[in-house]
């Protein structure tokens, strides 16, 4: 959600520093590696941070049972052996997969992971390309017509969009579009018999607008597509509010390099002086610096989840937390630190394709 | 005397000045707009006990219940929640409550970010190395969830026990340490390979005098900046703290987040006072905050100042010409 | 014979935040077609604005009134630029004038390869059927510049070409396009003395060979002798003289002129008595081997920047270290005064010898430095007293905040600073002021060495006068060791007792500055003197044959 300390280009190392003069293959290698350090530094941290106030099962039950009843719940799931031994077997399970179990309902984290992990994914890509579709050519616009009735107007769309919390945003849509003029579906990502029809199908992805299609079901795709409006919406404004003025900026800056005059001083065109020459190098730390929005888009997600009832591992996570189920907790904040430094690297990735001083 | 107060080296406000003057209308009506909302809000939160028609845990008046989800009236011109409380009166004590939070809040992650991005920067090492690595696990992490996690730690989940307020400050303020840490490293670094500093080294001048005197004073230039951008961001996590259930208890505090969480369900069935006082109020006051921050950014940076860099420079040529007097 | 370019009154005003600048305010020019008029001036003297208003390049915050007429050489020059639609502005851009820039690498896009920005002219005015005859016409070109490889060169990155390829490359743009009128901005400022040798080289054949015109803008008194037919000087916008280039050398007929190439170092004209050392006295620095490493970051591998230097500096010795930029000129004197850990060999200052865990205390306030940029070199928060007082605050605290501050001032006096500058702020100063305060800092303590590391380079000609007249002044009197660093052959010259000339981090040449300097031995140094632009038009007409030998043997 840091949005505005990140506008400054130059502010994240981008992979000409560290990878300039070797191989794009060695930097990759090097890049990757150093997802291990970032997940593990969140998951110990996450580890320590929720077991220094006790044990999870006496925070979800410490006030419904016995003492007794407690310690045998307590001694069954190792809860009262050393805290490090605890914390290595965590990473030893973790390594193998196994995300432990929740305490309320006794079901694996990972399956909690595979059932609601699929819908938050597609939230996100339908966020991402609000935000990409919205984002990039209004950034444009701005930085083309800087200071003028047109940046003024979407500069503050901009700041208008990262000053409304996505939760209210998501109400306001609801209000307007779902219940005062009844165009879109209030909440949920389907009809009900939708849901139950595409559940029931063969073999079923999770991402019900994939499911969808391969059912060949055109009224479902529609009724899915109708329940993605106004949650895509709601947080693809968050991220492109973020992206219009990070292209401004980096593309304001790329206006005024010597290789754009260069370009004037050889005759060509405004136009093709903003879409070609200034876009391309404006581009390289916008790319970067929107990896760092990933985890933006991670926590409004939950928001917007809780808000639309799209019950993804945000809407999960909210409804564990509010049971003190801790295991769950974590189980899903791990995830997320795995996601966040996942698409960190692949973004670090598609940054060094566009920048030919990383590629050669 | 006088002459020494005229040489001061240029600070803010004077630069500040000399660029509204020839700044666009639109740097000048963000400043403007800006300042209003955010002295707006300050007046709210400082005036909340005289402007608001009840308390902010009010249920009744003159032993009347004013009753759950009443329409707008007379009595209560934004009507009530579902819990029976005056909309109107929560929504002015809310800019109290995240007044108190953002002030404490930034101040939790201001000192500590600094002390240790002056610490790291400057003396590199090993040191260095471990707070940078953590401070980039954490900056690439949701700040919301950080701020879970940590009210989690703080009241052990059983939110509002240890004070609500304190405990979403903190949290919020666990979220921030790292982004101010990075900010003042970047700066240190940067400050640390300037010719100055190698000229106190050469000198011989101690380290505690070198970090004090030459560095910090010249990496927290823009500090203020960042305060108010990420007033904002406090805001706005705060807001998601308390929407998710993880705020301050009503009848402890009013706070807009944990009011517009209440407000799902109205909305749902129509109800609109209940969620739309909030939610713009969230949304004036990070406004304000914002604009006031980005038009101060604006004007401190001269790439982005009104006319492009080029002008800068031509203009730094022309006006230097023949300064030198020897 | 008709005029390409003909600049009649033009003024340009800047509005700044300090209200209206003009930078330019009168200024009348012409130049004729294959003519090379050298425009020259110190910074600020308007120079540049001139050049960029004969494209239309001006930035919105300008104002520009006067005419500047631009023609093919055939007709009189009738298309005022100023006044010019854009439209038509952008067809005379590129073919009627041409710009080539100071920074060859920042005026190449980072992410386009080097065919397809030459190729992006091209297709602007419609030249070239279609984009393989563009292609085919940007290698052309490239081979015709000097690039070598041009067919795969093409298909290159910027950043895969050495700045002098750079330069080539955006000259090859500034031709593709049939301009009779190439406008080049400080074009060899950025590089090194070997490549300005080449750049200029090249300048000169587009003359020769394509018949092309040039406005060449320089502060380089060598660049003029070297290149110019005719020169314009301009000093605080406007045009102070105008007069063929050996004219101007030989009897320059405005004050102005005369004093700005009286500043003028002229290599192999300078005589400096050296100073007398006894052989057998301790030397103050004794360098055996030096090895300086700098660490990859990332993986990445690390870089040699110093490799087996060694050398002596006697007691009362300046001695210079000269080399092009990546010599490793400045890493040696940052290990010198501590800042940067030598990998390898032996290092002795004042007889003690270098250890890793005691670099800077052990000779702390012994050593006084002086950095290249004086604007830097001062902390912004303090004053000019403040900081001159630093090293004496710092180990001589004793002395209480009043003799403090006496000295201070006295120090301010020696430079030639007034009084009143003590409580002025760094920014407050010009940058020639500010260079005199670093030099009464780092003598504050009275050290027995000095190291200036380009203590001159970013400043304008009479400015560098005045402070190498003042560091000599200063020397004799105090009697101080030096290690002087500079590019600048010329000024070494006239300040170095003996020379240590550095390639690529080792030493190529050393003895006293007349013997390596006056007579090169090896072929490095041969080079170096011999692509020195020597601002006398008559002695650099001998000195071409010189270059052309010299470039053969490498």
């Amino acid at each position: 959600m840091s949005a505005l300390t990140q506008d400054t280009p130059g502010a994240v190392a981008t992979p000409a520093d560290g990878a300039a003069g070797y191989g794009l293959a060695r930097y990759l290698v090097v890049r990757f590696l150093l997802i291990i350090p970032t997940v593990f530094i969140l998951v110990s941290l996450v580890f320590f941070l929720m077991r220094a106030t006790g044990d999870p099962i006496s925070a979800a039950f410490g006030d419904r049972l016995t003492p007794d009843q407690l310690q045998a719940k307590l001694h069954q799931a190792g809860y009262d052996r050393p805290l490090l031994t605890q914390y290595l077997d965590y990473l030893k399970s973790l390594a193998t997969g196994d995300f432990g179990r929740t305490v309320t309902d006794n079901e694996p984290v990972t399956h909690v992971l595979g059932t609601y992990g699929a819908a938050t994914v597609e939230l996100a890509c339908y966020a991402l390309l609000v935000a990409l579709a919205v984002g990039v050519p209004l950034g444009m616009v701005a930085a083309t017509y800087r200071d003028r009735a047109p940046d003024a107007a979407l500069r503050l769309f901009a700041v208008l969009t990262y000053a409304t919390p996505v939760f209210f945003a998501g109400l306001l849509l609801k209000l307007v579009f779902a219940i005062q003029l009844g165009w879109l579906p209030a909440s949920g990502r389907a009809s009900t018999d939708v849901q139950l029809f595409l559940q029931n199908q063969t073999s079923t992805t999770g991402f019900y607008l994939v499911d969808a299609i391969r059912s060949g079901d055109g009224a479902a795709v529609a009724d899915v597509l109708e329940h993605a409006v106004l949650p895509g919406v709601a947080l693809g404004l968050l991220v492109a509010g973020i992206l219009l003025r990070l292209v401004r900026t980096n593309l304001i800056g790329t206006l005024g390099a010597d290789y754009v005059e260069a370009a004037r001083s050889r005759g060509v065109a405004p136009f093709r002086l903003v879409t070609r020459h200034a876009t391309r190098p404006a581009l390289i730390p916008v790319v970067t610096v929107l990896g760092l929005q990933v985890a933006g888009l991670l926590g409004g997600a939950v928001l917007t989840e809780t808000t639309f009832e799209w019950k993804g591992l945000g809407y999960e996570l909210a409804h564990y937390l509010t049971v003190r189920d801790f295991p769950a907790v974590q189980g899903i904040v791990a995830l997320f630190a795995v996601v966040v430094a996942v698409t960190n690297f692949l973004v670090d990735v598609v940054a060094a394709l566009i920048d030919p001083r990383v590629r050669y | 005397m006088a002459q020494l107060l005229v040489r001061r080296p240029t600070l803010l406000p004077d630069r500040l000045r000399a660029r509204l003057r020839t700044g666009g209308p639109v740097q000048r009506a963000m400043l403007l707009t800006g300042a209003l909302l955010t002295v707006l809000f300050v007046l709210t939160a400082l005036l909340g006990p005289l402007l608001a028609p009840y308390g902010y845990a009010q249920l009744q008046d003159g032993g009347r219940l004013f009753g759950s989800q009443q329409h707008p009236s007379g009595a209560h011109p934004l009507g009530t929640t579902i819990a029976g409380y005056d909309v109107l009166s929560r929504t002015v004590w809310g800019a109290r409550t995240a007044l108190e939070i953002i002030l404490a809040a930034l101040l939790l992650s201001v000192v500590p970010g600094t002390v240790l991005g002056l610490a790291s920067g400057y003396l590199g090492g090993r040191l260095d190395r471990l707070l940078v690595g953590l401070a980039d696990a954490l900056y690439a992490f949701p700040p919301l969830l950080l701020a879970i996690v940590m009210s989690i730690v703080i009241s052990g989940g059983q939110s509002s026990l240890v004070g609500g307020l304190g405990a979403a400050a903190c949290s919020v303020a666990v979220a921030f340490v790292p982004q101010y840490f990075r900010v003042v490293r970047a700066e240190v670094t940067r400050v640390k390979a300037e010719p100055f500093v190698d000229a106190a080294r050469v000198i011989g001048t101690g380290t505690w005098r070198i970090m004090f005197r030459h560095v910090l004073r010249n990496s927290v230039r823009t500090l203020p900046l960042i305060f108010t951008i990420n007033a904002s961001e406090a805001i706005l996590t705060l807001a998601g703290l308390g929407f998710l259930g993880f705020g301050i208890e009503p009848n402890s505090a009013s706070e807009w987040g944990y009011d517009l969480n209440r407000s799902v369900a109205d909305v749902t069935s129509g109800l609109w006072w209940t969620a739309i006082p909030p939610g713009l109020a969230i949304v004036l006051t990070v406004l304000g905050t914002t604009l006031l921050g980005e038009s101060l950014t604006d004007l401190a940076d001269p790439r982005l100042r009104r006319r492009g860099g080029t002008s800068t420079k031509a203009t730094a040529t022309a006006t230097d010409g023949g300064a030198d007097d020897d | 014979m008709t005029d390409l370019l003909r600049i009649e009154d033009l003024h340009v005003t800047f509005d700044t935040d300090a209200g209206a600048a003009p930078a330019v305010k009168g200024v009348s020019l012409s130049v004729a077609p294959g003519e090379i008029l050298a425009l020259v001036g110190e910074s600020g003297s308007g120079k540049t604005v001139t050049a960029k208003s004969v494209l239309g390049l001006l930035p919105a915050t300008a104002t520009a009134h006067g005419r500047v007429l631009l023609g093919d050489g055939t007709a009189d020059p009738a298309e005022d630029v100023l006044a010019a639609s854009p439209a038509r502005l952008r067809a005379l851009r590129g073919t009627h004038a041409a710009m080539v820039f100071q920074e060859p690498s920042t005026a190449l896009n980072p992410v386009f390869t080097i065919g397809w920005q030459l190729t992006e002219g091209l297709r602007a005015h419609g030249h070239g059927g279609s984009k393989a005859e563009r292609r085919t016409l940007a290698v052309e070109w490239l081979d015709k510049v000097g690039i070598p490889d041009p067919a795969t060169r093409v298909n290159h990155y910027p950043h895969q070409l050495s700045g002098g390829q750079k330069q080539r490359a955006v000259i090859a743009m500034a031709l593709a396009l049939g301009t009779r009128l190439i406008v080049a901005d400080e074009p060899t400022t950025a590089l090194d003395v070997t490549v300005q040798a080449e750049i200029l080289e090249l300048l000169h054949r587009c003359r020769t060979d394509f018949g092309t015109a040039v406005l060449l803008i320089t502060h380089n008194m060598g660049v003029v002798a070297d290149l110019a037919d005719r020169v314009a000087v301009m000093s605080e916008g406007e045009v102070v003289e105008q007069a063929p280039v050996r004219e101007l050398f030989a009897a320059p007929a405005h004050p102005y002129t005369r004093e700005l190439l009286a500043a003028v170092p002229v290599f192999g004209e300078q005589s400096r008595t050296p100073t007398s050392t006894t052989g057998d006295e301790q030397p103050v620095v004794r360098a055996a081997e030096l090895v300086v490493d700098y660490p990859g970051r990332l993986g990445r591998k690390g870089f040699r920047a110093v490799e087996g230097v060694s050398f002596e500096i006697r007691p009362g010795e300046v001695l210079g270290l000269v080399g092009e930029s990546g010599s490793g000129k400045t890493t040696i004197g940052r290990v010198v005064a501590g800042l940067t850990a030598a990998t390898g060999g032996e290092l002795t200052v004042f007889g003690e010898p270098l250890t890793a865990r005691r670099r800077t205390r052990g000779r702390a306030g012994h050593i006084g430095y002086v950095f290249q940029d004086p604007a830097a070199s001062f902390n912004p928060l303090l004053t000019i007293a403040d900081s001159v007082a630093e090293p004496l605050t710092v180990h001589r605290r004793e002395l209480g905040a009043t003799a403090i501050r006496a000295e201070a001032e006295a120090l301010l006096n020696s430079v030639h600073l007034p009084r009143s500058y003590a409580d002025r702020y760094p920014h407050e100063l010009s940058g020639g002021q500010r260079q005199r305060a670093a030099l009464a800092r780092a003598l504050a303590l009275r050290p027995p060495l000095i190291i200036a590391d380009e203590p001159t380079s970013a400043l304008d000609v009479s400015v560098q006068a005045k402070v190498l007249d003042l560091f000599t002044e200063l020397q004799r009197e105090l009697g101080f060791a030096a290690l002087f660093i500079s590019h600048d052959l010329a000024v070494v010259e006239q300040v170095a007792d003996r020379v240590v000339v550095l390639h690529r981090g080792r030493i190529a040449a050393s003895g006293s500055t007349a013997a390596v300097l006056g007579n090169p031995q090896d072929d490095y140094t041969r080079r170096l003197v011999a692509s020195l632009p020597v601002a006398d038009p008559v002695r650099q007409g001998r000195r071409e044959h010189a270059l052309d030998e010299g470039v053969a043997s490498t």
